[in-house]
């Protein structure tokens, strides 16, 4: 069995109309899923992964061979527990883990697609989501989940479908990427596309990588995920394997090393075009554009029972965005719950292991499924 | 269940729709839901607090009532309940406000100054009170804004307020606890 065959994937053949203006159809979903569903079919949770994330939430990712990306979170007997549960989770489209995205090969030109795949926004990679819950013959889901990016699609798929899921849990993000949000991207797509070996994204066809431009890009990424406190209490200004400064160029600092370990092993695992498009997905997010700038609309006709939840040191989607979805959601009377958790470990804490956050959604998902069965 | 709890209860109306500000572990908010009305939610400022809510299955926001009232819509509720928190507040006559403004009745609960045992103990030991009610001493007591009975039904005639219901006769005297339904 190859690597590709690992991946399970549904062949989307219904046309989806993409927000930039074309349409796709015959296209690959790559998914995943973790534990069984049940005869009621009433015990689904559509989890949705972050910008550098892929199917592979739990166990092993058998591409990587390394942990799933939600391991702390989901499986038996965790917070999401696929004891109880039936989790699916996909690949967004734009991505690199199987399904439709820019490494494909462009049917007209018999290369991969490069830059001339079509820009992708949240609102598509929900749409192509949605025929998952068709393909397992799911009528409503118990619960949509995810955190960042993983959390914008939380947003928009009750306001897409208001009726579709019984809970939905959005974490750490935003109803409208910010300013400081976009700043951040377009910093690591621009050292992308300063590497010499991008080629205006038509790299695959020459046999080249820009893993240098992408390996800056995570490590600038990659900052925006931790605090200033924890950065500091974990690396402080201790040197690499060495007793003083070397007065030169070489990670002299541990943070240093970390941030050059963290961009290299990232280059392995990631496509450089999938990272250029996501962000841009990312970017144009803004649930409220449709609704004149009145969040509450975009939730209007909506039955879904929603909890928020932020950290107190996210300084990339901070509480205060978080709030914002909870303030809408109160102005229209809906049925919301809200706790900032307290954690060191930055807008990354959602991944990892923060007995606050994982109890609370394991009580949150226990009690709510209790209502509904 | 504190008695408090029970009283309060009893002045709500069958699945009517409410929201108890400051709700503390949600043990009121747990009682309500399981004999009167299904339809009711928290705030509560207290992370630990919240989460306990999380665990019984309740919905609640984390949020500071001086800031985070101003959210809801006019009468989006039937009944908002603040129990014993009223004088902790920096400005209670805003929340006050926002409480008759979000709430068509609101059920306010004080701790009364006015009590006998705190006037003996003023008057015999000419130290700040502290009773089984008020048990913190003047320097780390959370009340900023200590009233009577007779103080708030002052001051809920002078604003127009409606007041529904007096706990006791002799109530400044003899209650501990003044609970009022109010109405702009």
């Amino acid at each position: 069995m190859s690597e590709k065959d690992k991946i399970k994937t549904l062949l989307v053949k219904k046309p989806l109309k993409l927000d930039c203006g074309q349409t796709i159809s015959d296209f690959p979903l790559a998914y995943e899923t973790y534990g069984k569903l049940n005869d009621k079919k009433n015990n689904a949770i559509l989890v949705f992964h972050a910008l550098t994330g892929d199917q592979f939430a739990s166990g092993i990712n058998p591409i990587t061979k390394k942990d799933g990306w939600w391991n702390y979170a989901l499986g038996p007997d965790k917070a999401i527990d696929t004891n109880k549960y039936f989790v699916i989770a996909a690949n967004v489209i734009g991505g690199c883990m199987g399904s439709f995205g820019p490494s494909d090969i462009n049917p007209e030109t018999k290369k991969p697609f490069g830059t001339n795949f079509p820009v992708i926004t949240i609102n598509d990679m929900v749409n192509a989501q949605y025929n998952l819950l068709e393909y397992f013959k799911i009528e409503k889901l118990f619960c949509v989940i995810g955190g960042s990016m993983g959390g914008m699609q939380v947003l928009q798929f009750v306001s897409n479908f208001p009726d579709k899921a019984h809970t939905a849990i959005p974490i750490a993000c935003t109803a409208s990427h910010s300013a400081q949000n976009i700043a951040l991207n377009e910093l690591g797509r621009q050292s992308i596309m300063a590497d010499r070996n991008w080629q205006d994204g038509f790299y695959e066809e020459q046999n080249k990588q820009p893993d240098k431009g992408l390996a800056v890009a995570r490590m600038a990424a990659h900052i925006t995920y931790l605090s200033k406190a924890g950065l500091q209490e974990k690396f402080g200004r201790k040197l690499q394997e060495r007793d003083d400064l070397k007065f030169s160029f070489d990670a002299d600092f541990q943070i240093e090393s970390y941030l050059r370990y963290q961009g290299s092993v990232f280059v392995d695992r990631f496509d450089a075009n999938s990272y250029l498009y996501i962000t841009r997905a990312m970017d144009y997010f803004d649930l409220t554009k449709k609704f004149g700038g009145n969040l509450s609309k975009a939730f209007e006709k909506s039955d879904t029972k929603f909890f928020v939840i932020s950290f107190t040191s996210d300084w990339l989607y901070p509480t205060s965005e978080n709030r914002e979805i909870v303030i809408a959601l109160n102005a229209i009377g809906k049925n919301v719950g809200f706790v900032e958790i307290t954690s060191d470990k930055g807008h990354d804490s959602f991944l990892l292991n923060v007995p606050d956050f994982l109890n609370t959604v394991k009580n949150f998902l226990n009690k709510s499924y209790e209502k509904i069965s | 269940m504190k008695k408090e709890f029970y009283n309060i209860a009893k002045l709500i109306t069958k699945n009517s729709k409410i929201l108890d500000v400051g709700c503390g572990n949600g043990e009121l908010m747990k009682y309500i839901t399981e004999n009167i009305s299904k339809d009711i939610r928290g705030i509560e400022l207290s992370k630990l607090n919240v989460q306990k809510c999380v665990e019984k299955g309740l919905t609640v926001i984390e949020g500071n009532a001086e800031k985070d009232l101003k959210q809801f819509p006019d009468s989006s509720f039937d009944f908002v309940i603040l129990s014993q928190t009223l004088q902790a507040f920096l400005d209670p006559e805003n929340v006050l406000n926002e409480l008759l403004r979000i709430g068509k009745k609101a059920i306010v609960s004080i701790p009364n100054f006015g009590h006998w045992k705190v006037r003996l103990h003023l008057l015999l030991k000419g130290t700040m009170p502290v009773t089984e009610n008020l048990p913190n001493e003047w320097y780390n007591t959370p009340n900023l804004h200590m009233c009577t009975i007779k103080d708030f039904e002052n001051y809920c005639e002078q604003r127009n307020i409606k007041i529904n219901l007096k706990n006791l006769k002799f109530q400044n005297l003899f209650s501990e606890l003044g609970i009022f339904i109010l109405e702009k």
